[in-house]
């Protein structure tokens, strides 16, 4: 596979970049947060996603998807970085529906047509603490008659009020820390005894605190085979790692842009900005940074498409290499705007706040660091 | 199977077969690389086998026509060659200016009797090719360059000097710039071709910090250049030179890329050594070196995509600017790693063990790589300007 996009994958670009700028700009984020939306997203603009056919990238063509791959899940996430777009895209139909695709025939006619059409909204429960630590799950599932019984608390659960399911790792043996012993499963909204406290982060999203206090749910909720819950959840975080490295590229894209473009119309000193030399060196800094990120993110897409053992690592590669450039090119951004990157009516504001919520999902540049020196066995 | 397929494994067999033991090992110091040409002495047996045998299959310029040494190789073939002897860690059977650079020139700009003449002899490494550029007042600045050919009808008298001539002790022939037109700053100067034994022509190694020298000073008195020796038009060499600068910048920003060893962090292990939990024994180190690997991996990617896109027409043409800086900078990085974590063995100098101080050498060499070729901060301002569209100057 050549390190470029193919013909289709480049239509599909464009049509996203298209429907994203003119459905869902940064105003949008803007007009949601001013009018303290309850979802952090338009359900509108979730049923549009549907038709315009993204929510079924990963789902396979004999489930009325378009069987399509990682690559072109990215082309779309990019864009919405770019844009700043809320949508429940990254958490349901990436990483939701890589998971989903580990589980029973039951469970994807129950989910499935949903999200095709724009309608479902899934969301995840995995972190238990500040950080991520995927196999440090503390989260309880006793088997109970023909189900289980799950008890424990997650966080940073994304969009958790308005999902209509959540997709929850818990444990049904071994202890924390071990990743043999887990399970998932895919649990409905309205489940007795599970509790939300809904909160916004920084960036406009919004994101639940759940406790489980004894949720009965029964074997058919559980996504793939009992104890060995490990497989599918490393699934779901390869596509959404890999998926918001692509959103952070995006992210750092539509910074970037504003930012050279504000140093070729900001005067000082009777010149512009765009002028002096010690702007252009970072600016080309910068440039070339993104562009490297934005390879790895590729090559680790392509890598996951082509079922190779190697995108393993370069999952890890593509979101700490794509954390840390986005991260430099936000800051770099609201320094070189001045004062009015300080200003909330500016926009590149908006951007740091992103990253900043992007950077910590799923593991950060420096999680992801440590993976790779795991990998390679130091 | 597929074309490529059944090409995969063809390759593999050849490499199985003809790739001797003693050349798949990584390339550890200057005296590893077959540079080959008129007065070269193979190191051993091992690499002389594998140059000729090379040469013979097309596979010193795999992408080149066979027609000029080359073996006629699509792009996707040739990566899979690239990819195969990755594979077995083979070395690069010759390394030549006159492949990275001078060849891909002469493919786009030489007349058909300098491709066949000229070609054919870098394919068989039998000419060693140094490049005249800079000078004494014209390093990144090369369009001040003062070198001059007096034109005398069917011939040019050259004189001038060059500086950081990479091997002019050693090489066989030069590419020069030289200015044919002192009226015109940019479109004066035309793209030569001589022999370095040609009588005026005389070099002058230059000590560098790292104890060896492959550069030299190099100055010409009244040097007779016949004019079938001009590459491209009169006056155009800047075209010529831009389109090599390209390819010369490519060559060194693979450096970062190391010895094809996956990890620089788990060639640590040994210095360092491992705690109990089977981590490098120096946190901070550790997360500098894992820090450096996910750079590295991600600069790969980088390289494999600006390939691919170079030989499809997609890239943008600065881009080679872009690599070149940032492959230069992490190979200063890597060495620095290297530096640190090897700790005092890699501070002997001298000795058998050390080869000959191959790490501290190396290390010093590599802070060449952001100056040799045009600086990073040169490279900064094409980007700058070319990529962003920036103002000014």
């Amino acid at each position: 596979m050549p390190m470029y996009l193919n013909e289709d994958q480049a239509m599909l670009r464009d049509s996203a970049r298209e429907f994203l700028k003119s459905e869902a700009p940064v105003s949008h984020l803007r007009k949601l947060r001013d009018d303290n939306c309850k979802d952090g997203f338009r359900h509108a603009l979730w049923k549009q996603f549907g038709e315009m056919g993204f929510t079924g990238i990963l789902i396979g063509e004999d489930d009325g998807g378009l069987g399509l791959g990682h690559v072109e899940a990215g082309v779309v996430l990019e864009e919405i970085g770019r844009n700043l777009s809320p949508s429940p895209f990254l958490t349901t139909a990436i990483a939701g529906v890589a998971a989903l695709n580990h589980g029973g025939q039951h469970l994807k006619d129950k989910f499935f047509p949903g999200i095709l059409a724009g309608d479902t909204v899934l969301a995840l429960a995995i972190d238990e603490g500040a950080k991520h630590r995927p196999s440090h799950i503390t989260t309880k599932a006793e088997r109970s008659g023909n189900g289980f019984k799950l008890t424990g608390n997650k966080q940073f659960v994304i969009q958790g009020a308005s999902a209509d399911a959540l997709i929850v790792a818990a444990r049904t043996a071994g202890a924390a820390g071990e990743t043999d012993g887990l399970t998932l499963f895919a649990v409905d909204k309205d489940a007795a005894n599970m509790s939300m406290d809904s909160t916004r982060l920084v960036d406009s999203s919004m994101a639940a605190h759940v406790t489980f206090d004894g949720v009965e749910v029964d074997g058919d909720a559980v996504i793939g085979e009992v104890d060995n819950g490990w497989q599918v959840l490393s699934s779901l975080l390869r596509a959404g790692r890999a998926g918001s490295a692509a959103e952070l590229v995006g992210v750092g894209a539509g910074a970037m842009d504003m930012t050279v473009d504000y140093l070729k119309q900001r005067k000082q000193f009777g010149r512009l900005i765009g002028e002096f030399q010690a702007l252009q060196h970072r600016a080309a800094h910068l440039y070339s940074e993104m562009e490297i990120a934005r390879a790895a993110v590729l090559k680790a897409q392509q890598l996951l498409d082509e079922g190779k053992d190697s995108a393993e690592i370069y999952v890890s590669v593509a979101k700490a290499k794509a954390g840390r450039t986005t991260n430099l090119t936000v800051r770099e951004g609201v320094q070189m705007h001045g004062g009015i990157g300080m200003t909330d009516e500016y926009d590149i504001g908006f951007y740091m706040k992103r990253d900043r919520a992007l950077n910590e999902f799923m593991g950060d540049a420096n999680f992801h660091a440590g993976r790779v020196a795991e990998i390679f066995g130091y | 199977m597929s074309d490529l397929d059944q090409f995969r494994l063809d390759v593999r067999e050849w490499l199985e077969a003809n790739c001797p033991a003693e050349m798949r090992e990584p390339v550890r110091g200057e005296d590893d690389v077959c540079w080959s040409g008129r007065n070269w002495t193979f190191k051993n047996e091992a690499q002389k086998q594998w140059l000729e045998r090379c040469v013979a299959k097309g596979y010193t310029v795999p992408d080149w026509p066979t027609a000029y040494g080359g073996a006629g190789l699509s792009a996707g073939e040739a990566k899979i060659l690239r990819q195969e002897m990755a594979r077995i860690n083979a070395r690069p059977p010759l390394s030549s200016f006159g492949i990275w650079m001078l060849g891909p020139a002469l493919l786009q700009f030489g007349t058909e009797e300098q491709k066949v003449h000229y070609l054919g002899q870098i394919a068989r490494g039998e000419i060693r090719w140094c490049q005249g550029y800079s000078e004494p007042g014209s390093g990144s600045d090369l369009v001040s360059l003062q070198t001059f050919g007096e034109d005398k009808g069917d011939h040019w008298v050259v004189n001038g000097q060059k500086i950081w001539t990479s091997y002019a002790d050693k090489c066989d022939w030069i590419f020069c710039l030289v200015r044919t037109d002192k009226t015109n700053k940019y479109q004066g100067i035309s793209f030569l071709l001589f022999d370095m034994e040609t009588p005026g022509v005389t070099t002058k190694p230059i000590k560098l910090i790292s104890g060896n020298s492959p550069f030299c000073e190099t100055f010409f008195d009244n040097v007779v250049v016949p004019k079938e020796q001009i590459v491209g038009e009169l006056n155009r060499g800047w075209d010529v030179a831009k389109y090599l600068l390209g390819h010369e910048r490519e060559m060194i920003s693979g450096g970062g890329l190391g010895d094809g060893a996956p990890s620089l962090g788990a060639q640590m292990l040994g210095s360092i050594g491992a705690n109990g939990l089977g981590q490098l024994d120096d946190g901070l180190l550790r997360a500098e070196l894992a820090q450096f690997d996910v750079d590295a991996l991600a600069f790969k990617a980088m390289a494999e995509r600006f390939t691919d896109e170079m030989k499809s027409g997609k890239g943008h043409p600065a881009q080679p600017n872009m690599m070149k800086y940032a492959g230069t900078e992490l190979n200063k990085r890597r060495h620095e790693l290297v530096m640190a974590g090897n700790g005092s063995d890699a501070l002997e100098w001298e000795s058998e063990a050390s080869k000959g101080g191959a790490k501290a050498r190396n290390w010093l060499r590599t802070k060449a790589n952001s100056i040799e070729g045009g600086t990073s901060e040169v490279m900064l301002n094409v980007i700058a300007k070319r990529i962003l569209d920036l103002p000014g100057a």
